[in-house]
């Protein structure tokens, strides 16, 4: 149920916590670099977003974009991925990334690319936090006054 | 909280590679250990990564992240290298020395490798740290 505090902060903090789950993900992307047969994935941003604010995918949320590339394939082959989910990833929105440039020990992380998607992840972490916190300074003042 | 997750996965990532390090430490150290036996002679060990999908404890089944595990140490098959060196005291029956199937310059870049991976899992740490600090001041500016 969305309570008024929830439409007056918007979309912020669904947008946070996904940040926050997809920083996890490239954690263990970049943990396993070296680890054989490991498939790296990433989180399809758009529709995890989608799915957590209770849009369909469709509608746009054109501030939010597909993660790097967008070349994720999709993950729903794995019986892995769709047991439940504790974490609350959107199981459809966990991806497996296609490796541009495949090693022979069947690794599919490219250790420069999740740098990148790693620090892009907490820039939109930061400007996520930064929204929420002007809102709630709005609020302060609305309810402090002066 | 689920975040917190973040430190055990690069935690791993860091141990693993720390291990790495330590094999390619053993193996630079001993590089030059002969001995008169081709079956006793050094051989150069090198560490086995797994990933561990899913639960740090009381998540549940999520399979959604994992760490870094180190399974075991192999040691390679490879033949030692034989040296006619009558001259030294380990040396058979024959003359021969046994120096061990460990390749310098192999493990040099392995090391780099090693800590390059370790140092992204630190900078991943700090990153995290940072943001999750700045999450808990939250609403406080």
């Amino acid at each position: 149920m969305r309570t008024a505090l929830d439409n007056y902060l918007g979309i912020h903090p669904q947008a946070l916590q996904l940040e926050a789950q997809r920083n996890d993900l490239l954690a263990a992307n970049l943990a396993n670099v070296d680890t054989p047969n490991y498939k790296a994935r990433d989180l399809d941003f758009k529709a995890a977003l989608a799915a957590a604010s209770g849009q369909s995918a469709s509608s746009s949320t054109p501030a939010l974009r597909a993660p790097v590339g967008a070349a994720l394939s999709d993950a729903g082959a794995s019986s892995a991925l769709s047991t439940d989910n504790a974490g609350g990833i959107d199981p459809s929105a966990l991806k497996y990334r296609v490796p541009m440039a495949p090693s022979l020990d069947g690794n599919t992380v490219d250790e420069q690319l999740e740098q990148a998607a790693f620090a892009e992840n907490n820039v939109r972490y930061q400007a996520s936090l930064t929204f929420l916190n002007s809102a709630l300074r709005d609020l302060m003042t609305a309810i402090v006054g002066s | 909280m689920s975040s917190f997750k973040i430190f055990d996965i690069a935690g791993s990532g860091m141990s693993a590679q720390s291990v790495r390090l330590n094999t390619v430490a053993s193996n630079l150290a001993n590089a030059d250990s002969l001995s008169g036996d081709a079956n006793s002679v050094y051989k150069a060990k090198h560490p086995v990564f797994q990933a561990v999908m899913g639960s740090v404890a009381g998540l549940g089944s999520d399979q959604s992240t994992a760490q870094v595990k180190v399974t075991g140490i192999s040691e390679s098959q490879a033949a030692p290298e034989t040296r006619y060196d009558p001259g030294n005291p380990l040396a058979d029956a024959q003359g021969n020395v046994f120096a061990p199937n460990v390749n310098v310059v192999e493990e040099m870049a392995d090391m780099i490798s090693a800590s390059r991976s370790y140092q992204n899992n630190v900078e991943v740490l700090n990153t995290s740290r940072d943001m999750m600090l700045a999450t808990l001041k939250l609403g406080q500016s």
